[in-house]
């Protein structure tokens, strides 16, 4: 055994691109199984939401801009970054979560995998979803998938690195950009996570990450009147409710979902339609 | 011969011979007209002529429509194969073109709408929805929503008065395609023409049941939005009113579509064709009288073509002609209520009073009956209320701009997200602006265009879900993965 | 010549004023010609119509079996659409090839239809495939032989090929031969022309160079004078006198056989360019067959009872 001491990380938040510290300074305790102390992340405020809002709106246009090939390329190089952190991944989820390292292991497979299967779509989902109408008319006629805007979501509490990335990765497949508050008791591969962000040409603002209790920042992002949308998978099924009525004040697309599949993506992509006359 | 040179158009109305109106209607409900018991008068809004009593539905009529069914879903329409429900709606759509004069006079007479709109318009057009789902019904494996998508069971559907027959057709056609069965309670103003629908389905031979109407009030739509007998609800209506439906439904299982209000730009590029833009911009807020949840009401101006665009629309407008909606020359008809036209009035002198300057066309306006001669408000800055409500009139607001994305920024800046016209000869261009307008349906070079096949629907506080398409049709369907 | 001020004669100026023109929709144009379509003109506004109609004819043979007796027979038709009925107005003018304007207008002149005008086509009608010099001679011959109206066809080929100077220089030195003598018609052959934003830019052009009227079609070529196309044609003048204060006049010709297709052209008149053309002045109508339907609408107007072809001239 070496003497030497461990640089333990300092767990903090991600938003638009850098890591701050929670405005509000508080932070709490997360433990492993056993009650044993592992880190202090941050517990974010509702001021840290409304920074993330504002970075994942500024972020939207460009991100949306970005060509799918592009998009897809950037999803592609998450999976790269983020199998060559797996030792990472299976030490953080076994060590908060006490489940054996085979099962860690293979929670990272199935996340890189899925990472890798999202960032197939960026360049299929149109082909999936539009379609060219056949008017009575003289008139060109096409439905397109478009990006909703920017989406909030929350992660279930385990599987906290899957989860994770299902609540991030369809939301930005259609060019939205997310803000998500990550696994309560299991947040350090998110904030590890954040980190692969950071290295994979995500721009910043694209995804942000934020650490705390859901009780506390889901009725802010129900009533916030710049999140166009929001995924609440990881919300138990009796807030369901009361989530959704708070957010019916703009008409807020609410949903949560059982699987990963296209219908997660399209769910968070509006569908425009143009005409265009046809002559000479 | 002594040159003369007033061309006046005389009076050429269509006539009435051909629609029956009973003084007194009661509801649809289980394939049969059942009496109701509070009535209230529906009335011709060009002349105030009480035209018949409708029924107010009240708890036991909605519990018994819901109850029909409820009942025909699932020992009917539930068990019988889609190519056989399609053969129904087949015939209605055969049996709305049979009738479709009738269904025109008879919704220009209870809506107030020009017999040359609801002829050449809403009627076509609603018999065209019922033709194009009528096909979906066999084939709704082949929707996207996986290979056993399954019908909602009953949805509650509530429509408005602008476009009473084509709103009833947007809604039920689909529904009735992907399976479900209908509870429908047409606009508290605007009745008759789906009591007329409700006839075609017993000539149609539909099963009773599967199509029921109830017709009243606010408090009528209310007791179907919160009916626990109900899966699905659509409305389309105001935004206030989509809330209120959104916050009711949102603590249950229902399934809810919402098209709702909107406040479309449409822009005008210097190097549009002029003549057909200015066609346009009339078709786009003066169709229908304004009366549009995806109306052009933002006119949004190059500053560089502004002035010879106003001059344009101005001696066109002059020309738009004003009255009697059975006149087969008419354009513009009455508005659709008293209530309305207070809304109207208010709005517009809300502009005068913020230093808008008010323009209308001049035109003689009937002496009874509801009346708003179409008119523009040059001026107008986005931080006017009338470039931010919605008025539903015959009014329209100017705005300018200098540069592209300017223009871009203004159409985008209100929390609606329906529509919105783009008018260019650049087709770089025109593509440029539609994607980065933030609304469902674009129209460029061309405006208020409808198609049973063309989905329709908003972003933002425009609504939920699309109708018309694929996409629509999907809104009547489970399976998606989301609830 | 100023042209307005609009042009100064140079290729440069031409180009930079035609370029100037915004383009046309034809989805948007075919659609407004479609509701204008739907008028509907019945009891007093469509026997004014009718009437209306008729003074605006250019009741026209142009065929090359046309004989002196065949043009007196028009002529006479001309000054009295109706010999049974003399409140039947006279048509606008007789249309005719240049070397049959003198035998139309003597003819005229004899049978007390002073006031009925002569057109003659010219500068190689229809196809307008020949020297300037062919083309100038042409029309002095029928301006000699007493044509008050010229209807000259542009250069075609020269128009699509992108040469409008040359196009534009012909009207202006027809023009010049016409003098005082004879209003200027040119004809595009829209058919050919194909495009309404092609149109458009003919219409500017002519009306630039000096065209007193503008006209669709020679009748030779289909399609001729489509509703959309007069309607294209209809705003141009509008426009033009809005730029210029100057109406030119505007004459479709070719497929207007009955009279629903007049009265629809009388509408397209009114809400278009406005009530101020729809005098025989501003507007004409180029048709043959046309008048006679005119006449038997007129009949059953009066009669109460639809007419017969046996009852109208068939000259």
């Amino acid at each position: 055994m070496s003497n030497r001491i461990d640089v333990k990380k300092t767990y903090k938040l991600f938003i638009n691109g850098a890591f701050p510290r929670t405005e509000s300074g508080r932070t709490y305790e997360v433990k492993n199984a056993k009650g044993v102390f592992i880190a202090n992340p941050c517990l974010a405020s509702r001021k840290d939401l409304k920074d993330a809002v504002v970075a994942a709106r500024a972020a939207q246009h460009g991100w949306n801009k970005a060509t799918a090939y592009n998009k897809g390329q950037i999803l592609y190089r998450l999976a790269e970054m983020l199998e060559g952190r797996r030792a990472q991944f299976v030490d953080e989820i076994v060590t908060v979560t006490g489940v054996s390292k085979a099962k860690a292991e293979k929670e990272v497979t199935d996340s890189v995998d899925r990472l890798v299967w999202y960032a197939g779509w960026t360049d299929k989902i149109s082909s999936l979803s539009g379609a060219l109408n056949p008017v009575a008319g003289p008139y060109y006629n096409f439905t397109i998938p478009e990006s909703m805007g920017v989406i909030a979501a929350i992660a279930p509490e385990t599987p906290s690195l899957l989860g994770l990335i299902d609540s991030i990765a369809p939301i930005i497949v259609g060019g939205n950009t997310v803000v998500v508050l990550a696994s309560t008791k299991a947040p350090l591969s998110a904030i590890s996570f954040a980190e692969v962000i950071a290295t994979s040409d995500v721009p910043a603002g694209v995804i942000n990450i934020l650490t705390g209790k859901k009780d506390e920042i889901t009725p802010w992002m129900a009533s916030h009147m710049d999140i166009d949308g929001l995924d609440i998978s990881g919300l138990g099924a009796k807030k369901h409710a009361e989530v959704k009525t708070a957010g019916t004040e703009n008409l807020k697309r609410i949903y949560s979902f059982k699987s990963a599949d296209p219908g997660r993506i399209l769910a968070f992509m509006e569908n425009k339609t143009v005409w265009h006359p046809i002559g000479l | 011969m002594e040159e003369k040179l007033s061309f006046e158009y005389a009076p050429a109305p269509e006539s009435r011979a051909l629609v029956t109106i009973k003084p007194k209607y009661g509801h649809f409900i289980g394939g049969k007209f059942v009496a109701g018991s509070k009535h209230f008068p529906t009335i011709n809004p060009a002349t105030e002529e009480v035209l018949s009593q409708i029924s107010l539905a009240g708890k036991a009529d909605v519990d018994a429509a819901v109850k029909a069914a409820r009942k025909a879903y699932t020992t009917t329409w539930s068990k019988m194969s889609g190519k056989e429900r399609g053969k129904y709606l087949f015939r209605i759509a055969r049996i709305m073109q049979e009738r479709s004069r009738e269904f025109a006079v008879l919704e220009t007479l209870d809506n107030g709408k020009p017999i040359r709109e609801s002829r050449d318009v809403d009627v076509p057009l609603a018999a065209a929805h019922f033709f194009y789902h009528a096909g979906w019904a066999d084939k709704l494996e082949y929707a996207g929503l996986g290979t056993t998508p399954k019908a909602h069971g009953v949805a509650g559907q509530i429509i408005p008065w602008n476009f009473p027959l084509l709103m009833l057709a947007w809604k039920v056609a689909p529904a009735l395609a992907a399976g479900n069965t209908v509870v429908l309670k047409p606009a508290e103003t605007t009745s008759l023409t789906a009591l007329l629908f409700a006839e075609v389905c017993q000539q149609a031979e539909l099963p009773a049941g599967v199509v029921n109407i109830v017709t009243g009030d606010g408090s009528t739509g209310a007791l179907i939005v919160n009916h626990p007998g109900i899966d699905k609800i659509a409305f389309t209506g105001s935004t206030e009113v989509g809330k209120i439906i959104a916050r009711a439904v949102a603590p249950t299982n229902k399934s809810v579509t919402l098209e709702l209000g909107g406040k479309a730009a449409n822009i005008i590029f210097e190097d549009a064709a002029i003549d057909e833009s200015v066609e346009g911009i009339v078709n786009g807020i003066f169709f229908n009288q304004g009366h549009v949840c995806c109306a052009g009401s933002r006119l949004i101006l190059q500053e560089s073509i502004a002035d010879e665009v106003i001059e344009k629309l101005k001696n066109r407008m002059a020309k738009i002609r004003v009255g009697d909606p059975m006149d087969k020359n008419t354009d513009l008809g009455a508005i659709n209520s008293k209530e309305q036209l207070l809304k109207i009035r208010e709005l517009s002198a809300a502009g005068d009073s913020e230093g808008a300057q008010r323009w209308s066309a001049p035109c003689d306006l009937p002496g009874k009956g509801f009346w708003f001669a179409p008119t523009i408000f040059t001026g107008v800055t986005q931080a006017h209320r009338i470039a931010r409500e919605e008025i539903f009139g015959p009014v329209l607001s100017v705005l300018t701009f200098r540069t592209p994305q300017e223009a871009i920024d203004k159409a985008n800046n209100t929390p609606f997200g329906l529509s919105a016209g783009i008018w260019s000869e650049k087709g770089s261009k025109v593509l440029w602006a539609s994607q980065q307008l933030r609304a469902g349906v674009i129209w460029a070079n061309t405006f208020n265009k409808f198609d049973p096949t063309s989905p329709f629907g908003g972003y933002k506080e425009s609504g939920w879900g699309r109708e018309g398409g694929r996409h629509g049709l999907s809104a009547y369907l489970k399976g998606v993965s989301h609830e | 010549m100023n042209f307005y001020g609009l042009v100064d004669g140079t290729e440069a100026s031409l180009k930079k004023y035609l370029g100037s023109l915004s383009g046309v929709d034809q989805v948007g144009a075919d659609a407004r010609a479609a509701m204008l379509a739907t008028r509907s003109i019945k009891t007093t506004s469509k026997r004014w119509a009718i009437d209306t109609a008729i003074t605006m004819v250019d009741l026209t043979t142009l065929e090359g079996a046309d004989t002196p007796g065949k043009v007196k027979a028009l002529c006479t038709k001309a000054v009295r659409p109706d010999p049974t009925d003399s409140t039947v107005p006279s048509v606008g003018a007789v249309c005719v090839y240049n070397d049959m304007v003198e035998i139309a207008r003597t003819h005229l002149d004899l049978i007390g239809g002073q006031h009925v005008g002569v057109a003659a086509v010219s500068t190689a009608f229809p196809s307008g495939r020949a020297s300037m010099a062919v083309k100038i001679q042409d029309t002095k011959d029928a301006v000699n032989a007493g044509a008050s109206e010229i209807d000259m066809v542009i250069d075609r080929g020269a128009f699509l090929s992108g040469r409008y100077i040359e196009v534009f220089d012909e009207i202006v030195k027809i023009r010049e031969v016409c003098g005082t003598k004879a209003h200027l018609k040119v004809i595009f052959e829209t058919g050919e022309l194909v495009t309404y934003d092609n149109v458009r830019k003919a219409s500017f052009l002519a009306m630039a160079a000096g065209a007193d009227f503008i006209k669709t079609s020679t009748g030779k070529v289909a399609p001729a004078a489509t509703a959309p196309v007069v309607l294209v044609m209809l705003e141009a003048v509008r426009d033009f006198y809005a730029m210029t204060q100057v109406r030119i006049g505007v004459k479709p010709a070719g497929g207007i056989r009955n009279t629903k297709d007049a009265i629809k052209q009388l509408v397209l008149v009114n809400e278009t360019a406005g009530p101020e053309w729809l005098k025989p002045s501003l507007f004409r109508i180029g048709a043959s067959a046309l008048l006679n339907d005119l006449l038997m609408q007129r009949m059953k107007m009066d009669d109460g009872y639809y007419a017969s072809p046996q009852y109208v001239t068939i000259d």
